[in-house]
């Protein structure tokens, strides 16, 4: 049965991706500016520009255009980036690691920052303190990432200038790395001030994706662990003498978390779009900030590229997340 | 839930009237009250701009460059707020950027409410064939990165106060889509539908006189909520440099401006991003207030 659910949602995936493939495709060749008028200098004769259409291929019809992309696709090869001069897959593969560095980490804030605020709350429950932790959360729901990002641009780098503005190491540092996921290797390989330069560029942009998922998590936990704690579960756990911490975590905890773990499966998908923008204001150097330069220049086999990148992130997430929510839900497993 | 009662005559038109309590609800609801005048007052500033702006937007004065606000050190009184890079009044800029993002926020949102909501009806309403091809559209848009999206639209578009609207409606139809189809699907479950239908109302006249006003609640929640998303959007393209021309003044052409000069004007940055905070902030309360005062599951 779980079976037959996961290849469903596969073919799915499959064909959206398909549909992505081909809007992304449409909307580019209906541009009015195409790559070529963005490279050639002001002296380039016709003559120049037909041959660079042809080495691109940029001449021949639309469709065998698509056809000649997609068979490319099926067998990983994206083409080549026109304003990089390198393999599309190459250039996704430099980047790549630096955006799920900071998207994991931001999901791991988001989750611990989220889940004990929910969890004090729930221990304030009918206190001022609760009152004032959702107050100061309906107004922290409505806060986007872009805004976040330059506030906090505006507190550690101005107010108290304590943290680097921009990019993900210093410079002299980034030297001798084997891959690119640099904190990950660096923690793997005990470089542990290595590590902290790292983090010490990752905490603005972190926090900036993290907090508007944390504002999302601890609404919905909140309002989940609640409900849970007036069930009679607790009320049995209670009659025994269980401190009311113990309470929360051991009989609530377990119970409410399945809506929140769902909905933050969903909610990640989201903080990864925001990282197109939240790495720019950063000039941290991911796949969101190579997908502004790639659109600026026109770079259309970049961009194609990068689009499906994203689509097939979002896909793999929802996947993940139905199947995690099936597993952990008794109901859905043995119906 | 309004529900179609035999006592009621077929033939009334009025088939959703909302209890006559609802205005006064709204009046006692903090959330409408506070955010809404916030908001009304908005876009009197936007209408009144010209009248409003202690100085000209656009007047660049080198020599009074980079001023800080009244109160601290160098502050001129002329400028309230401080001035940018090329010595302009950051008060005055703001006030007038007040109009692209409302202009933004009512038009964006607006068409995107229309677009999505229809389709969202007849998803939900006519269901098979027509259901399965919206919602699959649906999923597909949602599988791209909005701003990437949106960046994407504006380049192809070409920049502009028309780009930016349309790139907003392109994308966030489905927001409004997807909640309507949901809605309607129930409602068309409900028995006033099936009493409807049994007493021969055309297709149409059921979807748009007896379901659409029962969707109009959450409608209006959501519309208010898309328009802080549409007003934090602009803001994002005017920063990435995609949307009006420079000579414009926009919240987020100033952020933009701001960020280059952070270290030694930090007040450029910060005046026009607290007011899109305020703004995101009020529309989102009020879409809150709405939809508990609106709502009829909610209000119970």
């Amino acid at each position: 049965m779980l079976f037959a659910v996961v290849a469903n949602r596969v073919a799915m995936a499959l064909l959206t991706l398909a549909g992505v493939a081909v809007v992304v495709f449409i909307l580019l060749r209906v541009v009015p500016g195409d790559p070529i008028s963005m490279m050639i200098s002001p002296g380039a004769t016709e003559a120049d520009i037909a041959a660079l259409k042809a080495h691109y291929g940029l001449d021949a019809p639309l469709l065998t255009q698509f056809w000649i992309w997609i068979a490319g696709v099926v067998t990983g090869d994206f083409g080549t980036s026109i304003t990089l001069h390198r393999y599309v897959t190459e250039v996704l593969a430099s980047r790549l690691p630096a955006t799920l560095e900071l998207a994991i980490l931001a999901l791991l804030v988001a989750v611990l920052l989220g889940g004990m605020i929910a969890i004090a709350g729930t221990l304030m429950r009918r206190t001022a303190g609760e009152t004032v932790i959702d107050g100061l959360n309906s107004i922290l729901l409505a806060v986007p990432d872009f805004i976040w990002a330059l506030a906090l641009v505006l507190l550690f780098a101005v107010a108290i200038p304590v943290l680097p503005l921009t990019g993900r190491i210093d410079p002299e540092l980034a030297e001798d790395f084997a891959t690119k996921f640099y904190l990950a290797e660096s923690i793997l390989t005990g470089r542990f001030a290595v590590a902290a330069n790292i983090v010490s560029h990752m905490i603005m942009p972190t926090l900036a994706l993290a907090l508007p998922l944390a504002a999302v998590i601890v609404r919905l936990l909140k309002q989940s662990l609640k409900e849970a704690m007036v069930q009679d579960y607790v009320l049995l756990a209670r009659i025994k003498g269980f401190r009311e911490l113990r309470l929360v975590l051991q009989e609530a905890l377990r119970n409410a978390v399945g809506p929140t773990l769902a909905l933050t499966g969903v909610q990640f998908t989201f903080l990864i779009g925001g990282t197109v923008i939240v790495e720019r204001i950063f000039s941290y150097p991911g796949i969101g900030n190579l997908a502004i330069d790639a659109v600026i220049n026109r770079d259309f086999p970049l961009i194609q590229g990068l689009v499906l990148l994203f689509g097939l992130i979002f896909i793999l997430i929802n996947i993940g997340v139905d199947f995690a929510v099936a597993t952990l839900n008794p109901r859905l497993r043995h119906s | 839930m309004e529900h179609w009662s035999p006592t009621a005559t077929i033939s009334t038109t009025d088939s959703g009237p909302q209890p006559p309590s609802v205005a006064m609800r709204l009046a006692r609801d903090p959330k409408v009250v506070f955010a809404g005048g916030f908001i009304l007052l908005l876009i009197v500033i936007a209408v009144a701009a010209p009248l409003v702006a202690p100085q000209d937007p656009l007047a660049q004065n080198l020599l009074a460059a980079t001023l800080p606000p009244i109160g601290f050190t160098d502050a001129e009184p002329g400028f309230l707020l401080g001035t940018d890079g090329l010595g302009r009044d950051v008060l005055s800029r703001v006030i007038f950027g007040t109009r692209v993002s409302l202009t933004v926020a009512f038009v964006a949102a607006g068409l995107a409410c229309l677009i999505g909501s229809l389709l969202g009806l007849f998803a939900g309403y006519l269901g098979n064939v027509v259901d399965t091809a919206i919602s699959r559209l649906v999923d597909i848009w949602m599988a791209f990165p909005p701003v990437l999206l949106s960046i994407l639209l504006v380049a192809i578009l070409g920049t502009g106060l028309h780009s930016v609207i349309a790139a907003i409606v392109v994308i966030d139809w489905t927001r409004f889509c997807r909640v309507v189809r949901t809605e309607t699907k129930s409602q068309a479950q409900m028995d006033y539908v099936v009493a409807a239908r049994t007493v021969g109302f055309s297709r149409p006249a059921i979807l748009f006189r007896e379901i659409f006003p029962n969707v109009v609640p959450v409608l209006i929640a959501l519309l208010t909520l898309e328009m802080g998303i549409a007003v934090v959007v602009e803001a994002i393209l005017s920063f990435v440099g995609l949307s009006v021309s420079s000579d414009t003044p926009t919240w987020g052409g100033m952020i933009a401006e701001g960020r280059q000069i952070v270290h030694e004007a930090w007040w450029v940055l910060a005046v026009p991003l607290s007011a899109l905070f305020a703004t995101v902030v009020a529309f989102n309360q009020l879409g809150d207030g709405l939809a508990r005062s609106l709502d009829p599951v909610l209000r119970r």
